[in-house]
Parts: structure tokens; sequence; C-alpha cells
């Protein structure tokens, strides 16, 4: 498990690879945590792209931060490509809280548009 | 009706088992030939059966999970269990979004997520003896295990 963080404007895009389970949660979470308090950081962009497995444990990592991020006055959005963990996020209503692209590209548009 | 395979496995209730119990199980049920997409179905839902006997069934203790997967033609069933805290009303524990520990970020989608990819689970359980989860899936797999590997 291994999360990336780069910058566009006031946008920070989290890139998550690998498998994100309850073991790696807390890590992921303070990972992310740290990022988004900076002042640096407005909106949140989760890239699932580079994940190959996730569980409900990811589900509440996504949910605590996106509530984290909304307190700020961010804005957040996802991107998947992966079936199964799509389908988790739609089952868990995570797409009732965040819009999910397949593209990177779309996901800044959709953002910055907003 | 007679398992044609078998397994048996017990492990601490640490997180780092997490990734090795599914994909211990994963690798038991790919003797039957089953979609990559029906694999990943099973490594979900031994995942979140496995993360629940850790964080719900022993909290902050240290215990032991026993995982049973019996293969059968073309089906699997893989029981779940360890000897923890038990759940009280196991109705309620099953409904989408309950959660225990909200406080922990858990999100309550479990059960549901196993249900989903799974096509039954099974809960027995008692406060104060433990938990029991079985799993339970068909494969679409035309092809039949096999003559090779059924020793
Ligand atoms: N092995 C277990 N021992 C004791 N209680 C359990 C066990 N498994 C589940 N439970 C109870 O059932 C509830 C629902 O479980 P479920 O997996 O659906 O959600 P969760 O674990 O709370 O959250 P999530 O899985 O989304 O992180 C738990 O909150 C807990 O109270
Ligand atoms: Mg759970």
């Amino acid at each position: 498990m291994d999360i990336k963080f780069t910058n566009r404007g006031s946008t920070l895009i989290a890139a998550f690879s690998g498998e994100l389970d309850h073991h790696f949660a807390e890590y992921v979470r303070n990972k992310i945590e740290r990022e988004v308090i900076k002042a640096t950081t407005r909106d949140v962009i989760f890239d699932l792209t580079g994940l190959s497995f996730m569980d409900s444990s990811g589900i509440g990592v996504l949910v605590g931060r996106y509530a984290n991020i909304r307190k700020l006055g961010g804005k957040a959005a996802i991107i998947c490509s992966n079936g199964r963990i799509r389908k988790i996020l739609e089952i868990s209503g995570v797409l009732k809280l965040m819009p999910v692209y397949s593209e990177l590209n779309d996901a800044l548009r959709a953002l910055s548009g907003a | 009706m007679q398992p044609v395979n078998e397994m048996k496995l017990e492990f601490l209730s640490k997180s780092s088992n997490e990734a090795f119990a599914r994909v211990v199980a994963a690798a038991f049920v790919s003797q039957l030939d089953p979609t990559i997409e029906e694999l990943a179905d099973v490594r979900t839902a031994v995942s979140e059966a496995v993360t629940n006997a850790i964080i719900h069934g022993y909290e902050d203790e240290t215990g032991t999970i026993r995982m049973v997967c019996r293969l059968y033609e073309r089906s699997v069933e893989i029981e779940i269990s360890d000897e923890g805290k038990g759940i009280e009303d196991i109705e309620l524990a099953m409904q989408p979004l309950y959660t225990s520990k909200p406080e922990m970020e858990r999100s309550g989608m479990g059960f549901t997520v196993m249900e989903s990819f799974m096509d039954r689970v099974k809960v027995r359980s008692k406060p104060g003896e433990g938990t029991t989860v079985t799993l339970y899936k068909t494969f679409s797999s035309a092809e039949r295990p096999r003559k090779k590997q059924e020793k």
C-alpha cells in the first residue's frame, strides 16, 4: 500500500496504489490528513486507479476524509475504473457524497467548474 | 454432500493477517477454475469477515481466528470463526450502515459487501462465546475441476 500526493493549484491529488484494507487504513488516514490541513489545499481528488483491492475499510477512510474536507470548505471527487471497487462505493452511498470519474481531467474540470 | 477438497487454517487476530487470509482462500478456491471476477469476490468477502473478527470479535485482545474452506464440484463454502465478543442482535448487525464502532470510522457496510459479492452469508453468534460467518458461492465455470487435480 502506498499513497502519493501532487498539487494542481489548490487541488490535492491523492493517488493510492496496492491494497487498501483495515491494516493500512490508519496509515493512509494520517498521511491524507496531514496534507488536507495544509493551507494550500482546498479540494481533494482521491485517485483509486492504482488500487488492486479495497474493502469496506476503504469506505471509512474516504468518508472520514470527506467530512474533514467539507469542514474546511473544500470539495472532493474520486477517480476509479475498477468495477468491484466502484460497486463498493455505490452500495455504501459514497457516490452520493462525491462524484466518481474515470479520468483525472474530468475530475479536475468538475471541481474547478462547480 | 461431500466436499471434493477441504482446508483448515488458524491464525492470530492481527491486522497483517487480513491480506494473508484472503490470499490463502483465493489460492485454495482457484482449484475450481473460477473467473478472475469470482476470485476477487471471494477475496473481498473473506477480507470483510476476517476484519470483523479482528475489530469487533476480539477488539483490543489477540485471539485465534479459524478459517475452513470446503470445495464442492462447482461451489465453495468458507467458514470464518472467532471466539470473541459475539453479536447480540444479528439482524441489526447485518443492516446496511449499522456499525457499533462509528468512532473508528467504520461504515457498517461489511455484511452488505459480503452479501453482494457472495450467493449467501450465514451468521451464527452467541454473546460472550463468539461468531461464525459462513460464505457460500457457486461458480459459473462450465469447466469441471480438472481430473489431474483429483488425486
Ligand atoms: N465477528 C464479530 N464479532 C462481534 N461483532 C461483530 C462481528 N462481525 C460483525 N459484528 C457486528 O456487526 C456490525 C456490522 O458489521 P459490518 O461489517 O457490516 O460493519 P462494520 O464492521 O461496523 O463496518 P465496516 O465493515 O463497514 O468497516 C459491527 O459493527 C459489529 O457490531
Ligand atoms: Mg466490518
